[in-house]
């Protein structure tokens, strides 16, 4: 085995980072900076979700927060109707127990990808941008003009949702928790982009050509990874909508989409970690910034601007260097 | 529900439709020329609407106003074209999205900066204030029909433009081969910042002529940035004629069904969900539309055509 | 005569007024080289395309193997056994050349939807994918990226990969395009015992390949075939002679 590559070093440092501030903050009972950190978390999973797509498969989908939002939804309305003690369609029961709201908000968010991805993925670039970022507008505007679930005002989880032998309303476990998903969620990508399929994925973001020309049809690959991207996206959504304890048509806005795609290039696309670096320096700048000025999506513009100007590759890139396949 | 609200409503749509193809055009000519992707183009839009509000409201005149909103998106356009965008043509798709993103973000905080987050009011000036009367009765608004005459002249002033100048000339040839055109002795680079800057004028003004029909206020340009996207990309991206006609589908569509949905709905449901129903649904039709197109045909309608 | 693995019949293609392929009638047989030559713009490409899905048809039909082709996209004909390299490399850049093969092998294996085995470490793939970078002398150049590679190298990695699909026919467009004469030289050797093992419909600009190689060659004149034949034959063609060669040839 070669000597550790920086990017591996910087990763290993980012992991650290993740699971130390939290632990030390709770020693503290400085439970906000745990609140900040789970944001980072969640946001790091979702974009994690998205640059399946985007990094690997180079989909630029300018649609994700709907399947940020509908994960988010999913959460919400279980657990309202549970609340409630109300049925659901077809008198399904509901529930506030995390993995089955989880299962859930992935097979339903794996449903409406199909569809939105086989439609889409007869485009290719700039049209896939605009149809992804029209079929989000579409689930956005459904959510807004629909009053039984808040419409334009969103809908207020009462109390957080359940998760076996948890205690989910302290800070800290449910931090752990969505810890432990995106560690899963990182090593899926991890085991996708050295598998077959991943090698095809990529292949396909290089050169759709000679994908075709070895047999190999471009359509199906992507759509899978489309797919996939869109599962790994909701279920960052329901463990949003956990933390607020409150979900929105924001969730579904392209201020979203736009975001998501921002913290992937800030970090690093295709890159594992990527996600993760470019949510904490979000969260952080936002959180650094916002105590400053109000304005401070004003600099947010400026950075973005300056890294996409000048700092191709993003934070990692900086950082380790040019990426490579082996 | 009588002919002359039909009428009513169709008008609407058309208006909706020529105020979309204002911002389409720019939006189409800027990819078809410099195939650059410009989320920024609602901000022009915005930049228009607050120009001429704020110009209005000092000078009295809507008129001096919506010569400002042309100037100020022009220049707004322009600039930015000279400092940023050129840098990015030879970028992919995604660089192009992620740094107009940031110029929306700089754009947006910007002018809640200058102008504070109240919106911003525009009276329709005294001379297309008014209604005239509708064939079945019923009148229609004077402004929303001159907004239409505008963009009717624009779609055929446009239309001379690419077929019939000089610089209509270049557009063509910048399209279908870079190379060429540069090696025609013409100034790709200038060329490039006057065809940005006329579709910035565009964008503005639709933002002046809209900003009398609702307030102007940040956030308003990325809305319609969206529904021109729709209309883009159901047209063709690249053709003026698509940006047109998409535009107008688009327009239609979303006003008829808003209209007429909820009605028949009605038809099926009770009355109190029927609205409801009636409304969500509306609020997606555009969409499934541009779906169902983009099914049959992926390149949209005219594509691959000027 | 040996039997037709690849066969066109009456195969036409319009772009607009232009006739770009005008009932052009052609076989490939086992164990042939058979080179498609014509002046540029006779519409070798356009036919290529046909061919290997990329462009549809307007009229006639391509059977390969006994079996009609219209309406199969490029991945499926790739799967059926055609073989096919690029007028103008089309390779990953991103991926090193070992791994360029190895999509090959993973194509020709089946399935690629194996989401969790890393590829790195299986032998079934990298062990097939060194032989063919050892069969085109590339085996030194494994671990580089494909957009390192030297133009030549480039063209023998595509020849690497149209060999590990382990095709029933190869379509080769150009593959002599930009080499040097000692390239052309080593290529022209190889491609002529490869055509033991699945035969060859060869499109190349390098007379001398061409001439070295062939079995028969086709000459195509504005979308036409106006000769086909052994080299001698054509050689001796008075209307080849006057049409492309030129009477000095």
């Amino acid at each position: 085995m070669a000597a550790l590559s920086r990017e591996t070093i910087a990763n290993g440092v980012l992991a650290l980072l993740l699971l130390v501030v939290p632990l030390l903050a709770a020693a503290s009972g400085e439970t906000f900076y745990i609140t900040l950190a789970t944001r980072i978390v969640i946001l790091a999973l979702a974009a994690l979700g998205l640059n399946i797509a985007l990094g690997l498969g180079g989909l630029v989908s300018f649609g994700h927060a709907a399947f940020f939002g509908l994960g988010g939804y999913v959460a919400g309305i279980l657990a309202t109707h549970a609340f409630n003690g109300e049925a659901l369609l077809f008198g399904l029961p509901a529930t506030t127990s995390m993995p089955v709201i989880w299962l859930v908000a992935v097979l339903l968010c794996g449903l409406v990808a199909l569809p939105i991805g086989a439609i889409s993925l007869r485009t290719s670039g700039v049209y896939f941008i605009m149809i992804t970022l029209a079929f989000a507008q579409m689930i956005y505007y459904f959510a807004v003009s629909w009053p039984d679930y808040g419409g334009e005002d969103g809908l207020s989880l009462y109390v957080r949702n359940t998760f076996p032998g948890v205690n989910t309303a302290q800070p800290l476990p449910y931090f752990l928790i969505c810890l432990a998903v995106l560690a899963a969620a990182a090593c899926l990508f991890w085991l996708l982009r050295g598998s077959r399929f991943g090698a095809a994925l990529e292949a396909a973001r290089q050169n759709t050509t000679r994908l075709s020309a070895v047999g190999i049809a471009p359509f199906r690959i992507k759509l899978v990874a489309f797919v996939i991207s869109a599962m790994v996206t909701g279920l960052a959504g329901a463990l949003f909508a956990d933390l607020n304890r409150f979900v929105s048509p924001s969730m579904l806005s392209w201020q979203m989409s736009g975001e998501l795609i921002v913290l992937i290039i800030l970090g690093g696309k295709g890159r594992l970690f990527g996600p993760i670096a470019g949510a904490m320096v979000y969260v952080l700048f936002e959180y650094a910034l916002g105590g400053i000025t109000e304005r401070w999506q004003f600099f947010l513009g400026l950075v973005l601007l300056g890294v996409v100007l000048f700092a191709r590759g993003g934070l990692l890139g900086l950082v380790a260097g040019r990426a490579r396949h082996g | 529900m009588t002919a002359a609200l039909i009428i009513e409503q169709l008008l609407n749509g058309l208006q909706l439709g020529v105020m979309l193809f204002l911002i389409a055009a720019g939006l189409t000519l800027i990819f078809g020329v410099m195939g650059f992707i410009n989320l920024a183009h609602g901000s022009l839009y915005m930049i228009g609407a607050f120009a001429c509000a704020a110009i209005a409201a000092a000078t009295g005149s809507f008129w001096i106003g919506l010569a400002a909103s042309l100037v100020a998106a022009a220049a707004a356009g322009a600039l930015m074209e000279v400092a940023i965008v050129r840098r990015l043509y030879e970028r992919d798709h995604l660089d192009q999205v992620l740094a107009t993103f940031a110029l929306i973000l700089i754009l947006s905080e910007g002018t809640r900066w200058l102008f504070g987050s109240f919106p911003l009011y525009l009276d329709i000036p005294p001379l297309l204030q008014g209604a005239v009367p509708l064939p079945g009765g019923g009148q229609y608004q004077l402004y929303r029909l001159a907004i239409i005459g505008v963009g009717i002249l624009v779609a055929i002033g446009l239309y001379l433009l690419i077929s019939r100048t000089r610089l209509g000339m270049r557009i063509r040839a910048g399209e279908t081969d870079r190379e060429m055109i540069a090696a025609l002795g013409v100034d790709i680079r200038t060329l490039y910042t006057v065809v940005f800057a006329l579709g910035a004028a565009l964008a503005g003004l639709a933002g002046a002529m809209v900003g009398a029909l609702q307030s102007v206020q940040v956030g308003m340009g990325e809305p319609a940035l969206i529904l021109a996207f729709v209309v883009i990309v159901i047209g063709g991206i690249g053709s003026i004629k698509g940006a047109l006609v998409g535009a107008i589908l688009v327009g239609v569509v979303d006003t008829m069904g808003r209209f007429l949905l909820p009605k028949l709905v009605a038809l099926a449901l009770p009355a109190s969900q029927a609205t409801m129903v009636g409304a969500a649904l509306a609020s997606m039709l555009i969409y499934v539309v541009m779906a169902l197109i983009l099914a049959f045909r992926p390149r949209g309608l005219f594509a691959g055509q000027g | 005569m040996a039997e037709a693995i690849l066969q066109l019949t009456d195969l036409r293609k319009n772009f607009g007024a232009l006739k770009a392929t005008d009932g052009v009638s052609l076989d490939l047989r086992a164990g042939e080289i058979h080179a498609l030559i014509g002046p540029n713009g006779a519409g070798k490409s356009t036919l290529i395309h046909q061919i290997s899905g990329s462009l549809t048809p307007d009229g006639g039909s391509i059977r390969f193997l006994g079996q009609d082709m219209a309406g199969l996209d490029m991945a499926v004909r790739a799967r059926r056994g055609l073989g096919r390299s690029f007028q103008i490399s089309s390779l990953a850049p991103e991926f090193t050349a070992l791994r360029n093969v190895m999509l090959a092998v993973q194509a020709r294996q089946g399935s690629s939807f194996r989401f969790f085995r890393s590829v790195g470490s299986d032998k079934s793939l990298t062990d097939p994918a060194m032989a063919m970078l050892a069969r085109v002398g590339l085996e030194n150049r494994a671990s580089v990226p494909a957009a390192e590679l030297s133009h030549g190298e480039r063209r023998q990695l595509e020849v690497a990969i149209a060999l590990a699909l382990g095709p029933k026919a190869f379509l080769l467009d150009e593959p002599m395009a930009g080499l040097g004469p000692d390239g052309s030289k080593k290529l022209t050797g190889f491609l002529d015992a490869l055509r033991h093992e699945a035969p060859i419909l060869l499109v190349e600009h390098d007379m001398d390949a061409v001439f070295a190689l062939a079995d028969r060659i086709s000459v195509l004149v504005y979308g036409r075939v106006i000769a086909t034949g052994t080299v001698d034959e054509i050689r001796a063609n008075p209307e080849v002679r006057r049409a492309y060669l030129g009477d000095t040839a």
